[in-house]
């Protein structure tokens, strides 16, 4: 097996996605073979690819032997189909025993079936973008800055909004749920690691690091209440 | 018996129509409500009204699939046109809504033939019809030794002559 700096790296679809790839791992000096079953496709970026493409459906196990899988570091499916991503990703994994495998999710709903058949990581351009919507938006509220999810933690930025009970109160008083920790205090430019007599201020930006479970109860807990209209 | 079959095409809505008439309760999906006209292919009542049911989403879809029934399937049956979408959706009947019973219909023999080593149940038509075409030939190829005569042999003779 290869190691970090020479891997060998199969890529499955030849599309904007996996074309770059393919050309930034070959400029890295890896060994690359993308694998397109779109014959028209094949041709265009054979052209310049060369031998690193191959002709053919990735998700027939021929094909991904004849591409040498039995020898690969890792195999990257960023076809424009979730399913084929899915089984590729899965094959090589459990039939091929490839050590490292990336998906691409095209449809965030199909996650939790990649989930499901034991393919992680995946990437997932929709929830990408979303994350950086919440980190551009700060009216957004909440940012995950950090996910473990199989260790149940995540840690997340709130903005204290005017108006939120917890304004003025000493951290020692909030009664925040079990399973909760304030780690820091961002306050103008200055961060402050927050003890029992810290007064929370509106406009503070706080981190804590919680169990996804309780996220919506700490969120509200810091929330400032709704407007009723009219009022 | 609860009856799940996704695809609902030649095979599905054949097998269908075969298990309301064996008396089981029988729940159809299928991304095209068209679909829904081949369940009544030679049925002289309405699909729903011989207490058929029929349910329009996607295959991937967990609330299509509830709809349908998946949660109560004894028997769950993918036989969409994909076979990775059959593949999928067996493995996500199986792992998260335990139907006891899971049969996929895949065309790749390969494909077939690893899945049911891991527990997959698959029918691959493709197999049995290559199975069946190998007989075939055979059984030409033997009647054919029996009757005619062996001309290359024969012509080999000639030469000698």
């Amino acid at each position: 097996m290869g190691d970090a700096s020479n891997m060998y790296v199969i890529v499955v679809g030849a599309g904007k996605v996996g074309w770059n790839i393919a050309r930034e791992l070959l400029e890295k000096g890896h060994e690359v073979t993308l694998i397109e079953n779109d014959r028209e496709r094949y041709q265009t970026v054979e052209q310049e690819l060369e031998h690193n493409i191959q002709y053919g459906d990735a998700s027939e196990l021929w094909v991904l032997e004849r591409a040498g899988v039995q020898r690969a570091d890792m195999v990257i499916a960023v076809t424009g189909d979730d399913e084929d991503n899915m089984l590729i990703c899965q094959v090589a994994r459990e039939k091929y025993l490839v050590d490292r495998i990336i998906a691409r999710v095209n449809n965030p709903r199909n996650l939790e079936h990649f989930e499901l058949l034991g393919v992680r990581p995946v990437v997932s351009a929709t929830d990408l973008i979303i994350r950086l919507i919440e980190h551009e938006v700060p009216e957004y509220g909440l940012v995950h800055l950090l996910d473990l999810p199989e260790q149940h933690l995540e840690i997340i930025e709130m903005n204290l909004p005017e108006g939120s009970p917890a304004t003025g109160q000493r951290v020692g008083d909030l009664q925040l749920p079990e399973g909760t920790l304030l780690i820091s205090v961002l306050r103008g430019s200055e961060g402050l690691i927050p003890n029992a007599d810290t007064v929370l201020e509106p406009g503070d930006e706080i981190l804590a690091v919680l169990d996804p479970k309780i996220e919506d109860e700490v969120t509200a807990y810091f929330a400032a209440p709704a407007h009723k209209p009219g009022e | 018996m609860f009856i799940v079959i996704v695809g609902c095409g030649r095979v599905g809505s054949s097998l269908a129509r075969t298990m309301l008439k064996d008396g089981h309760d029988v729940s159809c999906l299928d991304e095209d409500p068209e679909a829904h006209a081949r369940l009544e292919i030679g049925m002289d009542k309405a699909w729903e009204d011989m207490g058929g049911q029929f349910t329009v989403g996607a295959a991937l879809e967990v609330e299509a699939l509830t709809a349908a029934g998946i949660e109560k399937a004894d028997v769950f049956v993918a036989s969409t046109d994909g076979d990775n979408t059959n593949i999928v959706i067996s493995q996500i009947a199986k792992r998260r809504f335990n139907v006891p019973t899971v049969i996929a219909r895949i065309l790749d023999p390969l494909r077939a033939e690893w899945y049911d080593r891991q527990g997959v149940h698959t029918i691959c038509p493709t197999r049995i019809a290559v199975e069946m075409l190998e007989g075939e030939v055979r059984e030409a190829a033997k009647r054919a030794a029996g009757t005619a005569p062996k001309t290359g042999s024969a012509d080999h003779e000639d030469d000698e002559v």
